[in-house]
């Protein structure tokens, strides 16, 4: 089955972004560390971790996509599932500080001796051990996710009334954890991170790591989203997506279909999530708030909905975007352009770059269908958003 | 006992003070005397001066007794001459109150112990139990009743004996029942007798003072107390109750305010429109304009800001509208995720526009006298903004009613509610009543915001905060049905309310959350949801 699914899932954009990644996940770190700082083509460190930043957010994207693009499930919450799992590795990372913390206090982390905790709450147990951790950071959000989707999907809340819970939940957490008694640190949120796996947060070595891993996250993800949407379930997703109603009338059970696609959607988010926070060294409350979800949102429709590349490009490019501006004298005017993004995609650019794109080499892809036939050219990724709902 | 003489003092303060103030000049000489006998020197000296000041009835005692409480008296030993520093610095005799250059060289100030320092504060407390002044000689008794001090009861007796005042009597009476409660050799009908003024009065004090109440008493009182005790408690509860349902509607108001445009907009069109929130904002600033105009310009007008701003936030908010319905929305008709982007999108822009334009602070807007302050009812309160507020939202409900009801746009915009294509079919514009809808329910968000700007900062995220408790609303009440909209915003404000003492403001609103969360998995559609094959397409 194994190459069945591989030869299936790789057209020719695809293996072009494997190797982008590759190529970046490989290069990058190589010329931060063996090249010589007054070499040209030397990457400093902090351009490591923001890019490194960057392919979380891809990551991120690319669950969005895989539920909106392909089984027109907007989630205004999936910026929950990222920080849940982002929690969960900070909760490892605050083990590691043991006694270096201000306070030296062995067990408790900083902010529990601050706020007079006398023992570690229990579901503080077991985040010392990084396999817990781990799968914590998978489980976390899947399990969230399952039960949300369990609700909401079997009562059939679809659209934007979906979309609104899922911004209520978001919120509702956001809330959660800006309380300082409910034992993640309240708005200061968990950081000061010293320790992964026995290697310093802030080494240079570390950071080239894990922004490989986050390339590598990033190309299996892309892998399992590829093989999920190029599948017999993919096109009932679609299906899904474009005629709800007919769909379930021909006999498939819809809700369990989103139910399995939203959950898996949840635990890629996580797994962004947690190696985004080791990276950016802080994970607050902020990253709950609803504006934040939207965001990500937004990343998917400007690289182009339901086509997995262009949402992971989408999130690059509009980050890249932001660091510029908000770093520049053009400061106040990035919310201008962010809001100006939101509403001209929307109506001038409905398929995202790379579904534009799409559409332009549409005539000549055809001719080289026509030529070679019936080969493994067949593209389910362009899709028509005018027929969402 | 320093105390009970003092009281003597303080009984034969009063008896002096009601035989009238306007005859004190003529008691010259006995105040004068007193005056002097600050400068002797000793504590016992300056606490038999104390006495006679008050026995003197002279205003200027009062002047004098608080010097020597913040120790600004100065007395010279030598020619028994007092003088008061004025906090500003400034000499002046304390005889007759005349300026007087400079403190002579071996003047010192008339020193302080803990027992002098408490026949003061009594004196001032006499002093003020008999002032002339009705709203001060209320609070004098309330303090009375706070400290239940039994030196004082001569003195409220014969307060109480000599008011006309019902306000000042009752409060008279309570001071008294307060100290009886904790007099040891009070009779025992005295202490029922206060048990009983307790018992009448009935909140939180009241209560706190039986309580403390020594433990050895006669067998009735006991039994009095345990069921005043009992009386108070049913009605603490009582008036809770009453409280946060006030709080609930309140609330719910606020809720039904905000949320109201935008289950016009979701009703009809369908469209979530996420830049709602910043129509509210839109109007509040308008607010703002409108009262910086009349401060600078018509100052005389400022009580009528809000009635000026009603109607100018209606057609700012109902023209951007307007604006936005037909620059984006329109073209986005049939792809409700895609217009959920596009208004969020809208709304920062239109955050970050009044942002440059107003700056990041808040914005101070005012209350005209007619909303400010508030009044009592039984054990609560009832601020001004807040009732017309509550108000102002049952009205514009019932206008926004009456207008679906009996227009001609509201016909059409309940037809295409009901059914779209068919409206169109019978010859309603749609695109026409789209747009006039989406100007409507901006325009009441604009409105909104007038009202909000008086309990909320004005700032530019002023809208980010009501947005998702607006969407809630709607979702509950369901889509299309503004009873539902009502129902919905005073349900979720009272729940928060009567949820908010047992778990807190914050986990009562994640718990209002979930359950609504909860809630629509059983009703997917709200609770007052249409019906029909139009809701499914």
């Amino acid at each position: 089955m194994t190459p069945h699914i591989l030869t299936r899932s790789l057209n020719r954009g695809a293996l072009i972004f494997l190797l982008v990644v590759a190529a970046a996940g490989i290069l990058l770190p190589l010329s931060n560390l063996l090249l010589p700082e007054s070499s040209a083509l030397h990457v400093p460190t902090y351009l490591i971790s923001l890019f490194g930043k960057y392919v979380c957010y891809a990551i991120l994207a690319l669950s969005i996509d895989l539920i909106w693009g392909y089984c027109g499930i907007l989630s205004l919450g999936h910026g929950a599932f990222f920080a849940l799992g982002g929690y969960a590795m900070g909760m490892y990372l605050m083990r590691q500080i043991g006694s270096r913390g201000v306070y030296g206090n062995p067990i408790l982390p900083d902010f529990m001796v601050f706020l007079n905790y006398k023992a570690l709450p229990w579901y503080w147990y077991g985040f010392d051990h990084f396999w817990f951790a781990a799968l914590m950071v998978l489980l976390v959000p899947g399990l969230l996710a399952f039960c949300f989707g369990w609700l909401a999907f079997r009562s059939r809340v679809t659209g934007v009334y979906l979309s609104i819970i899922t911004q209520a939940m978001t919120y509702a957490l956001l809330l959660a954890f800006f309380r300082n008694d409910f034992g993640f640190g309240g708005n200061n949120g968990l950081t000061d991170f010293k320790d992964i796996l026995g290697f310093n947060v802030q080494a240079e070595g570390t950071r080239a790591a894990l922004f490989m891993l986050s390339c590598l996250a990033l190309a299996i993800g892309f892998l399992i989203c590829r093989s999920v949407v190029t599948s017999k379930l993919g096109k009932v997703l679609i299906a899904i997506r474009d005629a709800e109603s007919r769909t379930r009338f021909l006999g498939y059970r819809v809700e369990s279909y989103k139910l399995f696609v939203f959950t898996l959607s949840a635990c890629m988010a996580g797994v962004a999530g947690a190696l985004y926070v080791p990276q950016v060294g802080i994970i607050n409350p902020g990253e709950f708030a609803p504006g934040n979800s939207i965001e990500a949102v937004i990343w998917v429709a400007v690289g182009g909905r339901g086509t997995l590349i262009g949402a992971a490009l989408g999130a690059i490019v509009v980050n890249y975007a932001k660091t510029v501006f908000t770093s520049g004298p053009l400061a106040p005017y990035w919310l201008f352009m962010l809001g100006a993004m939101f509403v001209l995609v929307t109506l001038l650019l409905p398929k995202g770059i790379v579904g534009t794109v799409n559409a332009w080499l549409e005539p000549w892809k055809a001719k080289r269908l026509s030529r070679n036939a019936e080969s493994a050219a067949r593209e389910d990724g362009v899709i028509k958003p005018n027929m969402a709902e | 006992m320093p105390l009970i003489r003092l009281s003597r003092l303080l009984f034969a303060a009063a008896v002096l003070a009601l035989a009238g103030f306007a005859s004190l000049p003529a008691h010259a000489g006995p105040f004068e005397d007193a005056v002097a006998q600050f400068a002797e020197g000793s504590f016992a000296d300056s606490e038999e001066a104390v006495g006679k000041l008050i026995a003197s009835g002279n205003p200027r005692a009062a002047q004098i007794i608080t010097a020597l409480q913040d120790q600004r008296l100065y007395a010279d030993s030598d020619t028994k001459l007092v003088f008061i520093k004025g906090a500003d610095g400034k000499i002046t005799s304390a005889a007759t109150g005349e300026a007087v250059a400079d403190l002579p060289d071996n003047a010192s100030k008339v020193k302080l112990n803990n027992k002098l320092r408490r026949t003061v504060e009594a004196a001032m407390a006499g002093l003020t139990l008999l002032s002339p002044d009705l709203d001060k000689r209320i609070q004098a008794a309330q303090q009375v009743f706070k400290s239940h001090e039994e030196a004082m009861l001569p003195t409220v007796e014969a307060a109480l004996k000599a008011e006309k005042n019902a306000a000042a009597k009752q409060a008279f009476a309570e001071a008294r029942a307060a100290i009886l409660l904790f007099k040891a050799d009070a009779p025992d009908p005295d202490k029922l007798d206060a048990i009983a003024v307790m018992k009448a009065r009935g909140d939180q004090e009241a209560l706190a003072l039986l309580t403390a109440m020594p433990a050895q008493q006669s067998a009735a009182v006991n039994s009095a107390i345990a069921g005043a005790k009992a009386s108070i408690d049913r009605s603490l509860a009582m008036w809770s109750m009453v409280q946060n349902g006030w709080y609930g509607l309140s609330l719910g108001s606020v809720l039904l305010l905000a949320a109201i445009g935008l289950a016009i907009t979701f009703g009809v069109m369908g469209v979530i429109n996420m830049a709602h929130g910043e129509m509210v904002m839109l109007g509040a600033y308008t607010t703002f304009v409108v009262q910086e105009t009349i401060r600078t310009r018509y100052p005389a007008l400022f009580d009528y800001s809000l009635l000026i701003a009603v109607p100018l936030a209606f057609l700012v908010a109902g023209a951007i509208g307007v604006l936005i319905e037909r620059t984006v929305i329109r073209f986005l008709y049939g792809r409700p995720l895609e217009t959920l982007l596009a208004t969020w999108g809208i709304s920062l822009l239109l955050q970050q526009a009044v942002r440059t334009i107003f700056g990041a602070n808040n914005r101070e807007v005012g209350n005209p006298s007619w909303m400010s302050g508030a009044f009592d009812i039984g054990q609560i309160t009832i601020t001004y903004n807040r009732l017309w507020i509550l108000c102002f939202t049952l009205a514009v409900f019932a206008i926004l009613l009456a207008m679906l009801r009996y227009t001609a746009l509201g016909l059409e915009m309940r037809a295409v509610t009901q059914n779209r294509r068919m409206a169109a079919s019978m010859g309603i514009a749609t695109s026409r009543v789209d747009a006039l809808t989406f100007g409507l329910g901006s325009g009441i968000a604009g409105i909104a915001g007038v009202a909000l700007s008086q309990i909320d900062n004005v700032s530019p995220n002023l809208g980010q905060s009501y947005i998702i408790d607006s969407f809630m609303v709607v979702v509950f009440g369901g889509v299309g049905n503004l009873w539902g909209t009502l129902v919905g915003a005073f349900s979720l404000g009272i729940a928060n309310k009567f949820l908010e003492p047992f778990a807190g403001a914050v986990l009562g609103k994640i718990a209002i959350l979930v359950l609504i969360i909860l809630f629509i998995q059983k009703r997917p559609r709200g609770l007052f949801a249409l019906k029909g094959r139009a809701v499914e397409a």
